[in-house]
């Protein structure tokens, strides 16, 4: 075992073995570091950037998700540069989808004053929801490209590669190959991208069909 | 060719099907080019010969800009309207092609600035194009536009054609390579640290400890790579380089190689960079031949091969990593750093990425020898530098000059000063991922301490300039349309940042802004800079962050 | 709105499971990430093929024949028109008086029972008790004799122990794994995912042996495209290269294994030449795998169905154990045998005795002093419970019969669809003089019963179900019973006071559980293996028996210091090819398995929306014998055995190979069991599923029998 890295975060001395992330570690100590697109069980990619933090002597700020503790190293993880990073974020998020079943982002627009009309008349992504298996729906207008489902399908879990992304940046979507509907691709149905989805935009079609008052 | 047609496909696969997944960008370039787009069963096929899952070759086509799912006319053109071809009269060229039966893609910056308005018929490169009726030759051919004052690293260049490797051997090429390979590589390396070389493509990180962290790092093989998907708008230095002097980036590449001990090479050129990528292909074809690539490069026991590649149309793919998954066939998203490319690159293993410019001063070094190279320059900026001048100057063209000249030299000395009958107004230094100077700092020095100091970028060597008559709004609103166009959207940040800064400045610049406006404008591009992952996003509210400082009027809202 | 952790109820794996419930409905069902077993990953059947659970077609009354059924013209009765609903005191209480009619007119010999790998190791112990206790028949068995039988028998004579010897999710810790006659990816998906894990995560090497070209094919090192039938030659050569190459742990076999000399000179004839020439197997890829498993530091072989399902089943389980004794990869970490049980509850019916030749915890029935352990426990006079063995499933059958058996009670099981050879099954079905179906739907072999008791779905239970690898886990009532329903251990109980009553028995044999834990508490007390195991233990993680006692806290890897017959057996082997080889008649060789979307006889997977993904039996036939039977894809066509035929369509793959062709059996509009055959191991009793000879013709749309039901797939 490699001797643990000594460092501060906001002020508290931690300890954390080496290759521990900054998030980790952190948690490990009691201080909580708001993550969206994390999950435990899946690869980190750093991509909501909700978990930036500020590090000592870095000129921007460091996504503590996928930064490892480092001997010395100085984090703050609640400075007005962070949270302005968060809130906008969230602002940003909230401008462009479908928030109604992602209450652990809404807690976090709370927490951090975000405000859900920041931007009038902003582009939403808005796509017409996809009902074409008996087993889940894919509604992409709660979609916020965590990327969970593309990596659970893919090597995180299935190594079934059914999904992928489909344009690119804003207008980024999750699609099959060149759309094609679900039972015809490799999909197995698995539902692995139901469990990780965490705004409601991957659902059981049950549970679908409850809500819409369709269930039999 | 019709779609039913999947022979040719099929042959080219044939070739390529060994690579396997780092094949998937030059198969479906071949197919783009075989059937005009990428239709369904070709995919498939793609998908299955090389062994990539479907819904990802799916993902790799969508994600860059030449290939499409879609049919297009049989002529398909590419109209850059960026700033500098926009204030040259792109838009009214535009709406003339709507009567014509060709496809118009309107392109991110086409590295051809200083030809402006410039567009890419058919894979040809054509200048100073007025409206009129689409063929090959509308417009003029262009031809590299080289000033300033010294001519070392474009040396070789401004003859409107490709270095031969007899005629590049004549004038004394190789024979650093030559020299090279009777050194331990450790030597090579220190001689890179001891010249002060930094990399040309942005960043300015230092050459030489670059290649030692990539030779000491340990894997069972080793890359190197040009990075010559120059798309910096405003930027076209690394194209005339890689058109005019082929062999003066090989060279340099070759020598990387040895220093570090990699044995394959990737030359990654732009996508829209046809001729440089036809130029940089024959080069390396006649290296091969003459023995200075393969298993002996020279005689020697250093075994060192290359392929050149082709980007397809994503600017962000001039970030190294995003470099490297293109490479490998996959979508250019930038991965996180660390680990870094030293030791962690293409497919996984050690790497040193340099910028065209960066390795064509690498033979000049090991030429002129350190204490020579050093003489150039300022102490901290050492060695000669090129410079993209565009917009509205009398001469804009590539000029060469050492390190601590100033702006005004350049400007005026060298590119003619502003244009007849205007004054200046801004200069957009380090290109849409750059900021602004004004009059005010003309007499800054062009080295990386100087404009540091003045709070400007060098960035690529961009120096954008704008007279008097232009309203600085749209040029902003053009370059956020480029990053939203570009924008990979893996990060948030960044994905929703440049969307949400495009359409802020489309009420600026429609002169509807709000009052709240230019508070989110800063908030956005804040956390842009801030919090996005690759570069891309931590500069793509370079600019506006700049003018808001400089010119807060410009962004007032009612 | 509740959560509501429990088990899967499918396959051997043993997901853990949370059903949402909202207003007495399941709306939806995730799995905890830290989950032991599966990490939070499911497969298509636990995470969405719940919903049988509110099907209409769903029985939730008693319901009994209106017309009396007959040795000989016995009808199957589909349509709920030919029944009539009764109350639970009338349909138990018809039950009682005709199960004690015919037993105390014929004797135990009269008297069957096909316990249910898919109910709770509770149900299991009591409806085994239930039948020995009360009936004193051994004629007790439930459908392990038809997947792993040949395992278990070779199994209990080489080591002693018949479970998976470690732990699946172990499997990234292996250097090489060997998977021979499984189709992981289809019948075990979350293994098949730790297992691409492995390969693709931790460097290891997979082996594939198997006359299908199965997914995981794409992640092996070397694939041994055998023809069914030929394990034994292929993996006995094997062990010849190891043997003559000397890559053995010789300390091993010297100090833990015994008949070493004896195996070593009839392996003498299995070289690699004549694994060739029987299995088509190329004798290069042979010796690669013999040493690439030997040279291994760590390395397990995992097994399923296609192994034991043969006429020499128990040798072809024999001939991979061979293989880890001879190199030492057992009894530690990253080791092992490891056969993949198919059921969700196959290992724990086992363990609580729903067997014919053991009494709970693979206790004999013919050692004296164990036939007296259980007759003490349950109140049975000295020499009351037989010291013979009973009749295996298909011999059950077999026995119907005016001497031999009459009276068949059939717990949640489907011989109909099941059984080899189903139209020798049918002809004898017709044959009882009762027949009592406790299940959820009226399926094949319940339509032939007089009476149908309504049992619950595992939704509606408490109880404990025992995985693949040991590991007995909780199962917990998320949703009251649908209708009347009944949990089938109340039903057992109820129904075994009734039996008591009637056949005058001086002292109960103990029927008043307050709930299923008491019932594992008994069977902990006399099954060693299960003494430690106790519903409050198991909240968590559960328990991987053996669990001793109370404070032991489970096995994850066994045989780490000794075999639990001591010394391992080397059993010497020869080669005998498959019952059926194929002719100029009958040229094919059938393999029958399953399929990712189906589960077994269909009873729960064709009453779900599963069935929407997979709605029709397909053949897999290979495009070589699609060309030269001039068929093409989605062709109906007709398939003859000696024993039968069926008419479905083929789809052209590569998955097979030319010569196999491959049918799932889930089917009853094409019955895989109408072709197979029904010839037994000797040993194990076990059916060769695997193997049998058929001819395939064109045939009309309009001769299948559901014509319309074609769902495209892409992975299909």
């Amino acid at each position: 075992m490699d001797t643990p890295v000594q460092l501060t975060i906001d002020d508290q001395a931690v300890s954390a073995a080496p290759g521990t992330t900054i998030h980790k570690a952190a948690r490990a100590a009691g201080i909580v570091i708001p993550t969206i697109c994390y999950h435990d069980y899946c690869t980190a990619n750093a991509l909501c950037r909700i978990c930036v933090v500020e590090v000592e002597g870095s000129r921007t700020l460091v996504p503590a998700c996928v930064a490892f503790v480092a001997e010395g190293m100085r984090v703050r993880t609640q400075t007005e540069r962070v949270r302005r990073a968060r809130k906008n974020i969230l602002e940003m998020l909230a401008s462009t989808v479908d928030l109604s079943e992602a209450p652990e982002i809404l807690a976090l627009m709370k927490e951090y004053g975000a405000d859900a009309q920041r931007f009038p008349g902003a582009l939403k992504r808005d796509p017409p929801l996809v009902d074409d298996n008996p087993m889940y729906i894919r509604d992409y207008a709660k979609c916020i490209l965590c990327w969970r489902c593309v990596q659970v399908c893919a090597s995180d879990a299935q190594y079934t590669y059914a999904i992928n992304f489909e344009k690119r940046g804003f207008h980024t979507q999750i699609s099959t190959f060149f759309q094609r509907p679900m039972p015809l691709t490799t999909c197995v149905f698995c539902g692995q991208c139901v469990g990780v989805c965490p705004t409601g935009a991957l659902k059981s079609r049950r549970a679908w069909l409850l809500e819409q008052g369709m269930l039999e | 060719m019709p779609e039913s047609d999947l022979s040719p496909l099929h042959a080219v696969l044939e070739e390529l099907a060994s690579q396997g997944r780092a094949a998937l960008l030059p198969a479906l370039h071949a197919a783009q080019d075989l059937y005009g787009h990428i239709p369904e069963p070709v995919a498939f096929e793609i998908g299955r010969v090389l062994r990539v899952p479907l819904a990802e070759v799916h993902g790799v086509i969508d994600f860059y800009a030449l290939f499409s799912r879609e049919p297009a006319a049989k002529t398909v053109i590419q109209v850059c309207n960026d700033p500098v071809c926009a204030m040259a009269g792109s838009e009214e060229f535009l709406k003339t092609l709507r009567r014509q039966n060709v496809t118009v893609h309107q392109a991110p910056c086409l590295g051809l600035c200083e030809h402006a308005p410039a567009i890419i018929v058919r894979e040809a490169q054509r200048g100073h194009v007025k409206p009129g009726k689409i063929t090959e030759t509308i417009g003029e051919a262009p031809r590299s536009l080289l000033g300033g004052d010294i001519a070392l690293l474009t040396r070789n260049c401004g003859t409107g054609r490709a270095t031969a490797l007899l005629e590049y051997e004549a004038a004394g090429g190789y024979l650093a390579l030559r020299k090279v390979l009777t050194l331990p590589p450790d030597q090579v390396i220190a001689e890179i640290k001891a010249s002060g070389l930094v990399g040309r493509g942005g960043a300015a990180f230092p050459t030489g400890l670059k290649w030692e962290g990539a030779a000491k790092a340990t894997g069972e093989r080793k890359f190197v790579v040009c990075n010559g998907d120059e798309a910096e708008p405003g930027t076209f230095k690394d194209r005339v380089i890689m058109e005019e002097d082929p062999h003066g980036v090989l060279e340099g590449l070759i020598i990387a190689a040895y220093a570090i001990g990699a044995n394959k090479g990737y030359l990654f050129i732009r996508g829209e960079y046809h001729r440089a990528f036809k130029t940089m292909a024959v080069a390396v074809a006649e290296a091969r031949a003459g023995g200075h690539l393969g298993a002996s490069v020279l005689g020697s026991d250093f075994a060192f091969d290359v392929e050149v590649r082709r980007g397809a149309g994503a600017y962000v793919c001039g970030e190294e990593t995003a470099l490297f998954e293109a490479i490998e066939g996959k979508r250019g998203f930038p991965r996180v750093k660390p680990p870094f490319p030293t030791t962690h690159g293409l497919f996984g293993m050690p790497t040193v990425i340099n910028n065209v410019e960066t390795l064509r001063n690498v033979p000049l070094i090991l030429t002129l020898g350190t204490a020579r190279y050093r003489s150039l320059g300022t102490e901290k900026s050492p060695g000669p530098k090129l410079f993209c001048v565009s917009g509205d100057v009398a001469r804009p063209g590539l000029y060469e000059v050492p390190f601590g000249v100033t702006i005004r030299h350049l400007l005026e000395d060298l590119a003619g000063g502003i244009r007849k009958g205007h004054r200046l107004q801004a200069i957009l230094f380090g290109g849409a991922a750059g900021a602004f100077a004004t009059e005010k700092d003309l007499d800054v020095r062009l080295s990386f301490e100087d404009l540091r100091a003045a709070g400007l970028p060098l960035g690529s060597g961009v120096v954008m300039v704008f007279d008097e008559s232009r309203d600085l709004r749209d040029i902003l609103l053009r370059l956020a349309r480029f990053f939203a166009h570009e924008s990979c959207g893996k990060c948030y940040p960044c994905q929703i940042g440049t969307q949400r800064q495009m359409e802020i400045l489309e009420r600026i610049a429609a002169g509807g802004a709000l009052l709240s406006d230019a508070a989110c404008l800063s908030d956005v591009g804040w956390t842009m800079t801030d919090a996005s992952l690759c570069g891309l996003g931590q500069t793509a509210a370079s600019a506006v962050i700049s003018a808001l400082k400089l010119w807060p009027r410009l962004f007032e809202g009612r | 709105m509740s959560i509501v952790t429990t088990t899967c109820p499918y396959c051997g794996v043993g997901c853990k499971l949370e059903l949402h419930v909202k207003d007495g409905v399941i709306y939806n069902v995730t799995s905890p990430f830290n989950s032991v077993v599966n990490h939070g990953n499911l497969c298509v059947k636990g995470r969405f093929g719940y919903d049988f659970v509110y099907s209409p077609k769903r029985v939730t009354v008693p319901l009994i024949r209106k017309v009396p059924q007959v040795p000989g013209s016995r009808t199957q009765a589909f349509d709920r028109s030919e029944w009539r609903e009764a109350t639970w005191d009338e349909a138990l209480d018809l039950v009682a008086d005709r199960l004690t009619g015919i037993y105390s007119r014929d004797g135990s010999r009269a008297m069957a029972v096909y316990c249910c790998a898919k109910a709770t190791n509770e149900d299991n112990y009591l409806l085994q008790k239930l039948f020995r206790a009360l009936f004193r028949t051994h004629n007790v068995d439930h459908c392990t004799r038809l997947c792993h039988a040949g395992s278990v028998v070779a199994l209990q004579m080489a080591v002693g122990s018949s479970a998976m010897s470690n732990t699946a999710a172990e499997v990234v810790e292996n250097d090489v794994f060997i998977i021979t006659g499984s189709n992981t990816t289809e019948n075990h998906p979350i293994i098949a995912l730790q297992m691409k894990a492995a390969v693709e995560k931790h460097g290891a090497k997979l082996i594939v042996v198997d006359p299908r070209r199965v997914e995981m094919v794409d992640y092996a090192t070397l694939w041994l495209p055998l023809r069914p039938g030929t394990d034994v030659a292929v993996f006995s050569a094997m062990a010849h290269v190891i043997l003559k190459e000397k890559l053995c742990d010789e300390a091993f076999i010297r100090e833990r294994t015994e008949n070493m000399e004896a195996f070593a000179a009839s392996m003498e004839k299995f070289t690699p030449e004549f694994a060739e020439s029987v299995s088509g197997v190329k004798r290069n890829l042979i010796i690669e795998a013999a040493r690439l498993y030997a040279k291994a530091r760590n390395a397990a072989i995992y097994w399923s169905l296609g192994i034991p399902e043969s006429s020499h089943g128990t040798d072809n389980a024999f001939s991979l154990i061979h293989l880890a004794l001879l190199t030492g990869h057992i009894g530690r970490r990253g080791n092992g045998l490891n056969p993949l049980r198919g059921q969700n509850n196959v290992q724990g019916a086992s363990d609580a005795g729903a067997m014919p030749w053991h009494f709970p915890g693979y206790q004999p029935v013919d050692d004296d002093a164990s036939a007296r352990k259980f007759e003490e426990a349950w109140h049975v006079e000295p020499g009351g419970l037989g010291r013979k063995r009973g009749l295996t499933t298909t011999e059950i059958v077999s026995a119907i019969a005016p001497e031999g058996v009459r009276a068949l009670y059939i717990m949640g099981e489907n011989p109909m669809m099941s059984e080899p050879n189903l139209n020798h099954t049918r002809h004898k079905l017709q044959d009882l003089e009762f027949l009592v179906a406790q299940d959820l739907f009226i399926n094949e072999s319940g339509a032939f019963a007089d009476v149908l008791l309504p049992a619950t779905s595992w939704a509606e239970k408490e109880g404990t179900f025992t995985n693949t690898d040991r590991r007995v886990q909780l199962v917990r009532q998320a949703i009251e019973p649908r209708g009347q329903s009944r949990p089938d251990w109340k039903i057992l109980c109820d129904l075994a006071k009734r039996l008591e009553a009637r056949l005058g028995r001086p002292e109960s044999a103990f029927w008043d559980y307050a709930c299923p834990s008491e019932i594992l508490e008994e069977m902990g007390r006399l099954v060693p293996d299960y003494a430690g195991v106790k519903y409050g233990r198991l909240a968590e993680e559960g328990l991987q028996t053996p669990v001793y006692d109370d404070q032991h806290p489970g096995t994850p890897v066994l045989f780490t210091e000794r075999f639990t017959r001591g010394r391992a057996k080397f059993h010497p082997l020869d080669f005998r090819p498959a019952a059926e080889t194929p002719d100029k008649e009958f040229p094919f060789i059938l393999t029958t398995g399953r399929v990712l979307e189906h589960w077994h006889g269909g009873s729960m997977t064709r009453n779900s929306k599963l069935d929407d993904l997979y709605p029709e039996a397909l053949m897999e036939l290979h495009p070589d014998d699609a060309k030269r039977l001039d068929l093409s894809d989605k062709q109906p066509v007709r398939v003859r055995s000696r024993r039968g035929e069926v008419v479905l369509r083929i789809t052209v793959t590569t998955r097979t190979t030319p010569g196999v062709v491959f049918i799932p059996f889930h089917f009853r509009e094409a019955a895989a069991n109408l072709l197979t055959n029904d010839v037994l191991d000797p040993l194990a009793k076990i059916p060769e599923y695997k193997a049998c000879a058929v001819r395939i013709s064109p045939a009309r749309p309009e001769d299948l029998e559901k014509p319309e039901a074609r769902q495209p797939r892409g992975r299909y």
